[in-house]
């Protein structure tokens, strides 16, 4: 296998896919040297379904690397004979500049880089100047930034490239002469400098959107798997609720299907036998006996007072989005007393279901005794030992009688109970909070305030671990 | 590895010559997927195709393998698919049959041993004749490497098989080659073209994704299906083809639990012609709705707004 060597234009779109949150690897990035070996750059439809074989392997990924690879290959660089005429254009630009020019303290490189600066600034070639703003940036290793507090240090570093420092000195000293006419022509000079920073600031601003959108979506829906999901922000309801479908989508992708753990030591004869009958019955392949890993069936009671009710309609969402890998669910919502949800949240979408709930129950201050006395009268009677219950509440019943009682049989009849505490364990026991009563009687009592939380927890169940 | 398909003159020469070729075997491929074909062959890399049940996309290795003469090698995975059903198995019974056979035989290869060690000395020295190829029972991943002038292998919806399968493919899927045992390493003769087929009833591993080309392929617009139909469908009048085309078109666009596949409106348009139908009827396709659509619910929620569907679909062909 002969790797290529990646050309120029490609080594940077890789760069930019994986900004936009394509994961390229190495081994993808020679395939794709080796397929642009194959086709070349000329016919862009070609390349992009090539490129697009290659590098994007979801349908997530299709679409956002459709979207890079227009942005990329758009771009003014790539248009090949606008290059040409600018390179003129700049030429005339640089001989034009050079006579009027009066000398000014010129020394080497620095003062080149002002000089020729200077001159494109007063010419009106906005092509020349753009080019010349590219290459700054590229020395200036563009394709490294990544947040937006990068910006201005980015700006700065290009601007300092294209000659702005020199260009500043000349300035100086066309002041220094106190001529009318170095007077003016540094006035006029600082006009165009204002609109240069305005111009590379926007262009900084572009190529962070082109080099790092993925990376600042990744960071914070990163920071947001981890933020305690009662003081979230509006604006991040919508995100949230993406991020918990995806969670729930691979959770549910996982365990959808039946599963089996394999039992040690336990020989199942009959398949045994079945599996070794080529050879007349002798045992050369040995298949032992399964244990089928059943799909629980869920019955969730959460609280929906107060704190509490943000994480519910997550925990909900979460649920009802595994849907696929759970044998059945039933869901309840309590405050002051309790209601089946089940019909709602199968009806409607759960932000819509929510809102009904709390409207229909969600008031007053949370009576987790009654609560759980309501249940035993009416769904009692359904709780089986294949049961899992969910409970999520922060067991605070304003100093109410607890009913441990009630709970205690419940968890005689059910498979197990999981209690879901979105308060940190720290607080478990202050106050009216009754967690260590109900603790006993509970297979598993974990905190649950974050999204990760939540994952870890339902992962947990799914597993069959607790 | 360079390019060894003995395709001499190689109708894989262009993307262009890959499209015509596959139209001629009967499928009307889109650009993507020529591409694919192309890039498959010269990168020699396998493809993955995924996208929604019956949209040819076990079709497309099918006709791979007729455009390019070559044996198709279809291997079908479901859960609990293993080594011994995918790649190979030793024929237990000949092995038995030939001991018993060449019981005799024996002595005349350890008879002037004295002792014991050096009769396992000879035995040795002998090999293991009962353990070669002629007592390989080759499964179809095999198979497709022994093929002298290569072949289509067809790894059919690879996301029914266990992870575990899939973690095994990789060898063959990188390097086509496998390890046996007690053989050894076994590289094709020439590399198969391979086409791994997935619904994506689950999220493939990372591992296998980054050693295939990834290529989806979507329901089609409705010219392309037109042609798919009428390629599949000869002789079928082309106005009963644009309401059969605008019919399962519009129907894709609602809301329903499985949305009808390209399979499905070829199946329709061959019942539409054996019944004779020029025009689409409301109570005609009443009655055959259940060929396009296959959950009770669906046929009820389509069911309601039939005389609105065959109405557009009518406009569209330009029946007034």
């Amino acid at each position: 296998m002969i790797a290529a060597p990646a050309s120029e234009p490609l080594r940077r779109f890789l760069q930019v896919a994986r900004g936009a949150g394509l994961r390229v690897s190495a081994a993808e990035g020679i395939d794709a040297a080796r397929a642009v070996d194959i086709i070349g750059y000329a016919d862009r439809t070609v390349l992009k379904d090539t490129l697009g074989l290659l590098l994007a392997k979801t349908p997530d990924e299709k679409a956002a690397y459709e979207e890079v690879f227009d942005l990329y290959f758009k771009r003014d660089e790539f248009s090949g004979d606008k290059t040409d005429d600018r390179d003129e254009s700049a030429d005339s630009e640089q001989n034009e500049a050079s006579s009027p020019s009066n000398g000014t303290g010129g020394d080497g490189m620095g003062g080149q880089g002002g000089q020729s600066l200077g001159s494109l600034l007063s010419g009106d070639d906005r092509a020349a100047l753009a080019t010349a703003m590219e290459q700054a940036a590229r020395e200036a290793g563009i394709e490294n930034i990544r947040f937006f507090t990068q910006k201005n240090l980015y700006a700065r570093r290009i601007l300092d490239r294209m000659g702005l420092r020199a260009l500043e000195r000349d300035m100086e000293a066309m002041r220094q002469t106190g001529t009318p006419e170095g007077l003016g022509r540094a006035q006029f000079l600082e006009g165009k400098v204002d609109q240069l920073r305005d111009a590379v600031r926007d262009f900084v601003e572009r190529n962070l959107i082109l080099y790092a959108k993925g990376e600042t979506e990744k960071f914070r829906e990163e920071l947001l798997k981890s933020a305690r999901l009662s003081n979230l922000e509006r604006r991040d309801l919508d995100r949230m609720r993406i991020l918990v479908r995806q969670m729930a989508k691979k959770l549910a992708a996982r365990y959808a299907k039946t599963r089996r753990r394999r039992l040690r030591g336990q020989l199942d004869t009959r398949r045994t036998l079945r599996r070794n009958m080529g050879w007349g019955g002798i045992p050369f392949i040995t298949v032992w006996k399964q244990k089928r890993i059943e799909k629980p069936r869920v019955m969730v009671l959460c609280d929906v007072s107060g704190s509490v009710a943000a994480m519910a309609q997550f925990l909900l969402m979460f649920m009802y989005s595994i849907n696929e890998a759970l044998s059945d669910i039933r869901s309840f919502a309590f405050a002051g007393s309790l209601i089946e949800v089940s019909d709602i949240l199968e009806k409607e979408p759960v932000e819509e279901a929510i809102t009904k709930i709390m409207s229909l129950i969600g008031f007053g201050s949370s009576n987790y005794g009654n609560s759980f006395a309501d249940f035993e009268d009416g769904w009692m009677k359904y709780v089986t030992n294949k049961t899992t219950v969910i409970i999520l509440g922060d067991a605070r019943g304003n100093r109410t009688d607890p009913r441990t009682d009630v709970i205690g049989r419940l968890s005689l009849r059910s498979k197990r109970i999981i209690w879901l505490n979105p308060e940190y364990r720290s607080a478990w026991g202050t106050g009216d909070s009754d967690m260590y009563r109900y603790a006993p009687f509970c297979n598993l009592v974990t905190v649950c305030s974050t999204l990760r939380h939540l994952e870890r927890a339902i992962t947990d169940i799914l597993e069959d671990a607790v | 590895m360079n390019d060894a398909l003995p395709l001499g003159d190689s109708p894989l020469r262009s993307i262009d010559s890959v499209e015509l070729g596959l139209s001629e075997a009967g499928y009307i491929a889109n650009r993507q997927i020529s591409t694919a074909i192309y890039m498959a062959h010269h990168l020699q890399k396998p493809i993955l195709v995924e996208g929604p049940a019956g949209v040819g996309k076990t079709e497309l290795a099918k006709s791979v393998a007729s455009w390019l003469k070559l044996p198709l090698i279809r291997m079908q995975c479901y859960e609990g698919l293993d080594e011994s059903k995918a790649l190979y198995e030793w024929k237990y019974g000949k092995q038995l049959l030939y001991t018993q056979i060449l019981k005799d035989k024996i002595n005349s290869v350890i008879g002037d041993a004295d002792d014991l060690a050096t009769a396992l000395d000879k035995l040795h020295a002998f090999g293991d004749v009962f353990f070669s190829h002629q007592f390989l029972e080759p499964r179809p991943l095999l198979r497709s490497l022994q093929e002298p002038r290569g072949s289509v292998l067809l790894i059919d919806e690879i996301d029914k098989s266990d992870q575990e399968f899939e973690a095994f493919l990789l060898e063959i899927l990188s390097d086509y080659q496998v390890t046996i045992p007690e053989i050894g390493t076994v590289s094709a003769m020439v590399p198969p073209i391979v086409l791994l087929t997935s619904n994506a009833t689950r999220d493939l591993g990372d591992a296998l994704k980054r050693r295939c080309l990834h290529l989806h392929i979507g329901f089609p617009d409705d010219k392309l299906e037109a042609k798919i139909i009428g390629s599949r469908v000869p002789g079928i009048d082309a106005r009963l083809l644009k309401q059969l085309v605008s019919f399962a078109q519009q129907l894709r666009t609602m809301d329903l639990k499985k949305v009808p596949s390209v399979s499905e409106t070829i199946d329709w348009a061959k019942i539409m012609m054996l019944l004779h139908t020029s025009v689409l009827e409301v109570d005609l396709v009443r009655d055959t709705l259940n060929v396009l659509l296959k959950f009770e619910a669906d046929i009820e929620a389509a069911g309601k707004q039939l005389a609105g569907l065959t109405h557009k679909a009518r406009q569209d062909a330009g029946i007034a």
